[in-house]
Formats: C-alpha cells, structure tokens, sequence
C-alpha cells in the first residue's frame, strides 16, 4: 500500500483536507447562487438550476471519487476488485432514470385524478343519482 | 532431478495452503474485501432511500425549498441558509482526514500516533451527531415536523394574505414562494422563520411575541376570518389569489408534502446511526490499539485499515446526502 513515502503521503493527507473543503465551499455557493441568494432574479430562469444542479451533482461525484481513491485507497488496490466494487453501482443509473420517469408520472396522474374530480358526475344506470356520488363508493 | 523433485514437493505444499485459504482473491485480506463488499451493498440502500426522495420529490406538485427549511441555527438569530449543514459537512471531512492519518500511523505501527488521530476522529464524529440532534430537535420541537406532518409549505399561485378582519393585508407573496405552518397561539413558533407566512396572523402582537396574548382564545380550534385553527392548534393563514385562473379565490395555507418529513427523519437518521455505531467501533478499535493488542498480530493494524474505510464510507454517503437534501 505505501507507495509514497510517509512525508509524502502526509502531505498528502493535508491536501485532500483543502480540496475536499474547498470543493465543498463552492458547492454552497454554487447553490445559494442558484438560488438567487447572491445576484437575486437568477432563480426564475430555469436554465439556471439546471446548469447549477448538474454542477452540484457533477462536483459531488467528485468528491466521491476522492474520497474512494484516495482516503480509502482504491487506487492500490488490485484492478479487479476496484471494478467488482464500483461496476455494480452502474446499476443505480437505470434506477434513476426510470424511478424518476415513474415519479413524473404520478405526478401528471394526480393532476388527471383532480382534473376528473372536478368533473360533474355522469348519470348512468337507473340508480338514483345519488347512489354515483363518490362519497358513497368509498 | 533434485531440482524437479523439489518443485513438485513445493507445488503440493501449495495446493494444501490453498485449500485452507491461502490465496487471497484480488490481494486482499478476508477482512478488507468483505468491508468492501458490505460498503458496497450499503451503498444500495442509501441509494434506495435517496432515489425515493427523488422520485417523490419528482410526484409532487410542490416540495419545500431546503434553503428556507434549513436557514436555522444556534449561533444566534440571524438566518443563515445552509450554513450550520456547512459545519456538519467540515465535521465529517476533517473526521474523515484524521482517520487516513490514523491508518498511516498503523502502518508505521506507531500506536501513540493511531490513538491520537483516533481519539480526533471520534471527537468529529460527537461534533457531527450533537449537530444533527440540535437540528432534530429544532425541527420536532420547535417547526413541529413529525414523519407524518410537513408544516413546509410552498404557494403555488401569486397572492395576498388576508388581515384579521378579513381584508387584503399588504403582505403580497409570489408563486414558489415558501412559508411555515405555526401552532396558534405565539407558543414555540419558530425563532423569526417565515418571512412570507409568518404565523402570527393577528396584529395585536405583531411587533414581538410577548407571551400573554390570549393565549386560550388564540388556540381555540375555527375558521375565523384571517385564519383557521386546525384540531391540533396549527394556524393556517387566508390568502386571497391575485393571478391566474383562481384570481380572487379566497384559500388556506396547507401543509406542504407529507413525504418530505418523512424521508428526512429516515434518511439523516439512517446516516446518523451509521455515524453512531461508527463511533461505539471507532473507541472499542481506539482502546484495542492503544493496548497494543495489533501490534502483536501477524496483520498489524489492519483493524484501523477496516474502520477506516467505514468511516469514509459514512462521509461519502453525507456526500450525497448534503447534496440531495439540502443542496438541490
């Protein structure tokens, strides 16, 4: 594992304290930014959160690749068991993408499900008319 | 001859040390590679809860802004979005420093130095959960959020609230903007939070929140003109809609998502007790090492190696978890 000397990997040590910082402080910036915290009037183009959040996400994976390679040393490890680690993570993509798509959905549903609430209700049948009220289905 | 004859003999004596588990898949001790293999499938329930919170926050109208939700902190009464996070996020990574300076130590088998940088790393850890229990016990005790009950709320239409006596008051809000449900009555509403839906609605005591302003009647649950008062004393301020289709509709504010309390109690309390047990294995790991019990093994420290990589872990996870929930 020591592949650098031990004044070497100190010195190291101390660095990826300031780049881990530093990342995090313009991380809370970037998104009080985003936010309209520092120029006020940038939060209502919606351009402007998505150029922020995927700044945001693309700064965090940053963070998360230092963090494996470096602090918990993955970058000594054997090369096959760096990807039998990470490769399985690959997974979550497609978790993402479609739970997401799913939560966009329900959404619009929702939207549908009120847009038919509100609709007056169609006499069918040869009930009474109350009989469809939907507090006596359910 | 003699030669070959050895090579077979060190070839059999291989095969036994195989069998009883010499060879160590990708180089790596039993230990490591199984720390790794359990980070790896606590990543997918991290993942699990993170990708829940998007795809709720995805399915509903609004959300709350976690500027305005998270704006709180103890150092005095000014708002500050984000910051106290900021704190608890250097917490972890100046924890997470100390630990790699730790493991280094244990690899020189210097192990006044492993105590050292283990006892810092624990201190990070307390830092970073007495934190987190001062920002749980503001949102429970004092915005009353509960996993059942949201009092975030977001505006969805442009509007004007509404004076008690029923008329347009001059606090005008615009859509997307963001406001916290109180319990009636001025009783431990939240320290000067809400710019746009200050609970207070009545204006007898809009200059300070002295404590003895009727209290009982205040409290009472009714529609009243300015306001509604829920069963459990909640107060919901009357707005009336300035644009769009509604425009001129007489509303109440309502709770935000329920779904956003919560995922915030399981998710920051799931990483919490990860941050906990890690303490409890950091000290019993600290106290080992200082009685110099790794010295004497035949791997050395590589317990410290172990906990480390958890402890990473727990701040990798914070990694996402601050920019989920607190910065996007």
């Amino acid at each position: 594992m020591g592949h650098l000397s031990y004044e070497e990997s100190k010195k190291k040590v101390f660095q990826g304290l300031i780049l881990l910082g530093a990342v995090t402080l313009i991380e809370v910036g970037l998104s009080l930014f985003g936010k309209g915290y520092i120029i006020s009037g940038v939060e209502n183009y919606s351009w402007v959160a998505y150029v922020v959040g995927l700044g945001l996400i693309v700064l965090s994976l940053y963070k998360a690749y230092f963090i494996i390679y470096d602090f918990m040393h993955m970058r000594y490890e054997v090369k096959g068991l760096a990807l039998s680690v990470l490769l399985p993570t690959l997974l979550l993509v497609w978790a993402i993408i479609a739970f997401f798509q799913e939560g966009g959905s329900w959404k619009s549903r929702r939207d549908q499900i009120k847009e038919k609430n509100a609709e007056p209700a169609q006499k069918q049948g040869m009930l009474p008319d109350d009989v469809y009220r939907i507090d006596n289905l359910g | 001859m003699a030669t070959t004859d050895t090579v077979v003999e060190h070839e059999v004596h291989d095969e036994k040390e195989l069998w009883s588990g010499a060879n160590a898949p990708f180089k790596a001790s039993y230990g490591k590679l199984m720390m790794w293999y359990f980070l790896l499938s606590d990543a997918f329930t991290f993942a699990g809860f993170l990708i829940a919170y998007g795809s709720l926050r995805f399915s509903s109208p609004t959300w709350p802004v976690p500027d305005f939700v998270f704006k709180t902190h103890p150092f005095g009464d000014s708002e500050l979005p984000l910051i106290f996070v900021t704190v608890m996020s250097f917490l972890l990574i100046i924890s997470s420093v100390t630990m790699v300076r730790g493991v280094q130590e244990g690899q020189r088998n210097n192990t006044r130095g492993v105590v050292f940088w283990m006892l810092l790393t624990v201190f990070g850890g307390i830092g970073f959960l007495s934190c987190q229990a001062w920002e749980w016990n503001n949102l429970i005790g004092t915005e009353h959020m509960t996993v059942t009950r949201n009092p975030f709320g977001t505006h969805t239409e442009a509007g004007v609230y509404l004076n008690e006596d029923g008329t347009e008051s001059s606090e005008v809000f615009e859509a997307g903007a963001s406001f916290l449900i109180h319990k009636a009555g001025g009783h431990g509403h939240g320290d000067d939070h809400g710019d746009a839906g200050h609970g207070d609605a009545a204006d007898d005591h809009s200059g300070g929140h002295d404590d003895g302003h009727g209290a009982a009647d205040a409290t009472a649950a009714g529609d009243f003109k300015g306001h509604v008062v829920d069963q459990e004393g909640f107060l919901h301020r009357k707005y009336k809609v300035t644009e769009g289709a509604n425009a001129g509709v007489v509303k109440v504010e309502e709770f935000g998502p329920k779904a956003f309390g919560a995922l915030f109690f399981f998710i920051t309390g799931f990483h919490g007790f990860h941050v906990l047990s890690g303490v409890v294995f950091l000290i019993i790991i600290m106290l080992n090492a200082g009685s110099g019990l790794y010295v004497e093994r035949d791997n050395g420290h590589e317990m410290v190696e172990k906990i480390g990589l958890y402890w990473h872990f727990v701040d990798l996870v914070w990694v996402f978890v601050f920019l989920v929930f607190y910065l996007l």
